[in-house]
């Protein structure tokens, strides 16, 4: 097991080196931010001071280099934009993504699996094919378009709730969060739903497809000979089995929920990271890029991580040390 | 993780549930503000906010006019001397006096504020020296005859020398941020809002409003949607696709005005050989627009009251030089070009160029009010005239970068671009895009066609070194008819700014494009 991780570990490592080498050459491409951040008065030394002073006149190998070796010193470069430590800017935002993404998966999983069972119980009646249906739209239909409508219907038509940004922050336990007042709750749940839509339908139809290949697999057969309850055979003999392969899907979904918030962040002007991440690439403000980007893989990574262990706990036969990963 | 992270950091925002009350008023901008240090950052979007909490020797008005601010009487006392009496018994927020050692201090940090991606140090450069005559007198000494000293002044906000190693952290978190404006500063949650409250002993009388929300909200749909659905009270920028809609809605007001910013193409003017110029077959051909006459028959073909009508939707003014009416140094003798694409074949012809040739026009598409369309629409008028003109556009962070090019010039042939001029007077733009370009005095910094014209020059370096404003608007005019005649570059319109409000209130509309709520009056 410790082996496991410290392997998992080092891989992340070089995974994360590759992805800076691969940011680093891919904004320098693009352009110079220099360009877009100076003001159109000023003159051409003032302008060739800016780019010394965020060290963009040395060659890309110097600055890479320098990079690294700040890196070594836990230094993810100061943000060519906001002149803060990129690193802090990323993580200030992160407590705005992290609630969106949790109310997200709750949201996905509450509704998914309830629904994606009864779909895989009856696939035949009016309520299964009603709900598979359904679940086209969910992952059909554009995340920004999704966005826009629930605004116009629950915020502008209705005016039920708030059209967009985050809301007062409520304590509980030392913790502040959203979660805790109804002020901050009323911002959260559309950009939630927004966000949880895609992958409701996924949860739902994973679902389905799992219950209806364990629904015919001897064990259930036997258990229901055996005279057990139905509920008995669904609640244990079932659910726990599928929920292997959904374990997997939620943790990686998990993930890109949090990477890939982009969107609704954008609509919803929610304040998380996507939107920081979304306007440093148009601002090129490359150590702003780089820091997130070295945030969300090691992210992934500790998911995956804690996938596999959920995995072997809910699988017994699954022993990580044997898994070359 | 995370639980330890958001105890820390929701600290900063948890000022902003403030009650609501009928004076509050929440505003939705575009952009995000990058920093609440007032010397940080050189941009619209910071300068709109800040400038409420601190205040300038001299304000520019709604129209961009120079009007008293924390100086009441200012004038030149000799060719390079000017002096400044100030206001007195004016107040920072914490209650000290703001007296000349607090504007030396502002000017002198101006140029030394770390990590500043764009700096202010631009409109401080030309001082020489100040000189504290009395507690609220002061001599500016310039290097050479400054005549846009008062206007590049009221760019730059006058902070308290209280704080003389207030980094721009310390300006961020609150801590720093002590001005003399109209309002004050309460809190700046990165990415979600600022707020600021009303400053009772403002100078010029309280606020209209207590308490004053900015919220950024990026996406065009989103801002217009939290204006209908009441979440805020004022928006930027309102796209000219939901006008239409909006007029019909008793719940939305809408304020139109005229900006400072002018669309025009840049035209690569001196090149031998242009990189996206070639004849019909795709050889490489002499840069045909080093012609004056090609440039002519380039800006005939455009029709500036279809791209007004259609692409602008009725919002946006047709141009014919770098300025809208109104503004000091526009020449009253310049028309709107007239839109004749016989006579632009005539004089394609004439220039040797009977059957025309292959060109491409460059363009960003996040940039202007439509701008990836006003490039089509002006490549098929181009194409009807017999120039073939192929589109490209890209997203301004590639595209600014390419337009202005290395040494060699820009990338591009023929670009779209726009200019606001922050000064509201012709100069500037004068001054940028068509003088020769000199790295040394940077002017014809953003020249990207090189156009390049002794005689316009000459009466440009005339204007600058002129301090009398009768005679100085008179030469900039002369100037601009110089550089409008020889098509040194081709405007196409000056952009209109639409903002919106709730029922009850209205906008007054800025040339500058800021949006603020000193602005906003009851309808």
């Amino acid at each position: 097991m410790t082996v496991f991780i410290i392997r998992r570990l080092l891989q992340s490592v070089l995974v994360v080196a590759v992805m800076t080498v691969l940011v680093f050459a891919g904004v320098y491409a693009i352009g110079n931010p220099v360009e877009i951040l100076i003001s159109q008065d000023a003159t051409e030394a003032e302008r060739a001071a800016a780019i010394a002073r965020l060290g963009l006149d040395k060659s890309l190998p110097e600055q890479y280099l320098a990079f690294l070796g700040n890196l070594l010193k836990g230094d993810l470069g100061t943000s060519f934009v906001f002149g803060e430590p990129a690193l802090q800017l990323v993580l200030e935002r992160f407590p705005a993504t992290m609630e969106l993404a949790i109310c997200a998966m709750i949201i996905a999983i509450f509704i998914g699996v309830p629904l994606g069972l009864y779909a895989g119980l009856r696939p035949d009646s009016w309520g299964g094919r009603t709900i598979m249906t359904g679940s086209i739209f969910g992952f059909s239909l554009p995340n920004f378009w999704q966005g826009l409508m629930l605004i116009m219907l629950f915020a502008v038509i209705l005016q039920w709730l708030p059209a967009g940004g985050r809301g007062e922050r409520g304590e509980f336990l030392g913790i502040e969060s959203s979660f805790f007042s109804w002020d901050g709750l009323s911002h959260l749940i559309l950009p939630a739903i927004n966000l949880a839509l895609f992958k409701t339908s996924l949860v739902i139809r994973l679902t389905r497809a799992s219950v209806r290949e364990t629904i015919n697999l001897d064990y259930v057969k036997f258990a229901r000979a055996k005279g057990l309850k139905s509920s008995r055979v669904i609640g244990l003999h079932v659910l726990k089995n599928i929920m292997i392969p959904l374990v997997t899907i939620i943790g990686l979904e998990f993930g890109s929920v949090i990477a890939f918030a982009v969107v609704t962040e954008t609509v919803f002007a929610w304040p998380g990271m996507g939107k920081l991440i979304i306007d440093s690439i148009f601002q090129l403000d490359r150590p702003v890029i780089v820091a997130y980007l070295i945030v969300i893989v090691f992210l992934f990574i500790t998911i995956n991580l804690v996938v596999d262990i959920l995995y072997a706990i809910l699988d017994p036969r699954v022993r990580l040390s044997d898994q070359k990963a | 993780m995370w639980r330890s992270l958001s105890t820390a950091t929701f600290a900063v925002g948890m000022v902003m549930g403030a009650t609501a009350h009928a004076e509050d008023i929440t505003i939705a901008v575009a952009s995000e503000v990058t920093a609440m240090d007032p010397h940080y950052h050189n941009t619209g979007n910071n300068n709109q906010i800040v400038g409420l909490i601190y205040d300038r020797m001299l304000h520019q008005d709604s129209n961009q006019q120079l009007e008293p601010g924390l100086a009441v009487e200012w004038g030149p006392i000799a060719d390079d001397v000017w002096e400044f009496k100030l206001r007195e018994g004016v107040k920072f927020h914490d209650g000290t006096d703001l007296t000349a050692e607090d504007i030396v201090f502002s000017y002198e940090r101006v140029p030394n504020v770390p990590n500043s991606p764009s700096s202010f140090a631009t409109y401080t450069a030309g001082i020489a020296e100040i000189t504290v005559v009395d507690d609220y007198t002061l001599q500016f000494r310039t290097n050479g005859p400054y005549p846009l000293l008062p206007i590049d002044l009221s760019t730059i906000q006058i902070v308290s020398s209280e704080n003389p190693d207030a980094t721009t952290e310390d300006y961020n978190a609150g801590t720093a941020s002590i001005g003399s404006g109209p309002y004050k500063f309460v809190s700046y949650t990165p990415g979600e809002s600022i707020v600021l409250e009303a400053n009772p002993d403002y100078w010029a009388g309280a606020p209209q409003f207590d308490t004053v929300i900015y919220r950024p909200i990026s996406s065009d749909a989103a801002r217009v949607a939290a204006l209908l659905a009441g979440d805020v009270d004022v928006i930027s920028g309102v796209p000219t696709s939901d006008i239409a809609t909006l007029e019909g809605n008793p719940d939305i007001v809408l304020s139109q005005g005229v900006s400072n910013r002018v669309i025009y193409l840049h035209v690569d003017s001196r090149r031998v050989y242009s990189p996206f110029i070639t004849d019909n077959d795709g050889n490489q051909i002499f840069n045909p627009l080093q012609d004056v006459n090609v440039r002519k028959a380039i800006s005939m073909a455009i029709d500036r009251d279809t791209i007004v009508e259609e692409v602008m939707e009725g919002v946006a003014i047709p141009a014919g030089q770098v300025l809208p009416e109104g503004f000091f140094g526009v020449s009253e003798n310049i028309d709107v070009p007239e839109y004749d694409p016989e006579g632009a074949k005539a004089l394609l012809a004439e220039a040797g160029y009977p059957d025309g040739f292959k060109l491409t026009i460059h363009g960003p598409n996040d940039r202007y009010i439509n701008d990836e369309q006003i490039a089509q629409a002006i490549a098929q008028m181009l194409t009807r005239v017999g120039i073939e003109t192929a589109v490209e556009t890209m997203p301004r962070s590639v595209y600014f970068g390419r337009a202005t090019g290395g040494d060699d010039g820009s990338e591009f042939s023929l670009m779209l671009v726009g200019w606001g001029s922050g000064t509201g007077e012709a100069s500037s733009p004068l001054r940028a895009l068509l003088h020769t370009r000199d790295d040394d005095s940077g002017l014809g910094r953003t020249n990207r066609g090189r156009y390049s014209s002794a005689p316009f020059d000459a009466t440009l370096q005339l204007a600058l070194n002129t301090v009398d404003d009768d005679m100085r608007a008179a030469l900039l005019a002369r100037a601009t008819e110089i550089a409008m005649r020889e098509v040194g570059l081709i405007p196409t319109h000056f952009q209109v700014n639409t903002w919106g409000t709730r029922k009850g209130l209205r906008y007054i509309p800025r040339t500058d494009e800021y949006t603020r709520p000193t602005n906003v009056v009851p309808e």
